[in-house]
């Protein structure tokens, strides 16, 4: 069982992105480089993300970047891609974006317990602008994984 | 009461949603099955669900179903899922 939300070298600082599209390329990016998905799998996000908009930007400067991912997923993995300068995503609830998540699953069960916890994490009072605050992959890590 | 927690994909913001609407509930002590679906599955017209739980963006493409819609703006944000689950089922 996997014991830390991000596997090694799953999140990433930059500056900013050209857009809100490559921003979600870049995070989904680092599922694959992290081992958890075939290259194919940002494509299919980024049709996901075509087809029916910025639908994964669930909270204010927060996108969670996902596709059901058939066949091209290797095991259950989160990634996150911090900006720090936010991008518009045209979700006019929530942007500028600038924690731009993504997350991969083989099938709809192995990552329940994965996403539970995340979401404890990510709603416990003042995670998110600790998050926006970080400047550093290891303080990111100490916040999450509380 | 089955409530719908739902996504373009069924598997990402859904379970988020779920697992959020699931601790909401148990502190309402609201008696519900949240589960995570797709869109498709949402605007399947045989659905049983009687509330849906959605994001602004997708909130528009469910527009057509019977089961009362739900938007939640910011799926993190426990207060906004209380007052809205409590407002909608008491």
């Amino acid at each position: 069982m996997q014991t830390s939300l991000f596997s090694e070298g799953a999140i990433s600082l930059a500056p900013t992105s050209s857009s809100f599209r490559a921003a979600v390329a870049d995070s989904v990016r680092l599922l694959v480089s992290a081992g958890h998905a075939k290259a194919e799998y940002v494509d299919q996000v980024l049709e996901n993300l075509d087809k029916l908009g910025p639908y994964f930007v669930v909270a204010p400067h927060v996108a969670i970047a996902h596709a059901t991912g058939t066949g091209q997923v290797l095991s259950p993995g989160l990634s996150l891609l911090k900006l720090e300068r936010g991008v518009v995503s045209g979700s006019n609830e929530n942007d500028p974006v600038q924690l731009v998540f993504s997350l991969c699953t083989p099938n709809d069960l192995d990552h329940i317990e994965l996403l539970s916890k995340f979401a404890r994490a990510m709603s416990t009072e003042g995670v998110v602008n600790s998050l926006l605050n970080a400047s550093a992959e290891s303080g990111i890590r100490e916040i999450l994984e509380i | 009461m089955l409530i719908y927690a739902v996504c373009g994909a069924g598997i990402g913001t859904s379970v988020l949603l779920k697992s959020n609407a699931d601790r909401v509930l148990l502190d309402l002590g609201i008696e519900a099955s949240v589960k995570a679906v797709s869109l498709e599955d949402a605007i399947d017209p045989s659905s049983l669900a009687q509330v849906l739980l959605i994001t602004p963006e997708l909130a528009a493409e469910v527009s057509m179903i019977r089961s009362e819609v739900i938007v939640i703006k910011n799926i993190f944000d426990l207060g906004e899922l209380t007052q809205k689950l409590s407002a909608a089922l008491s």
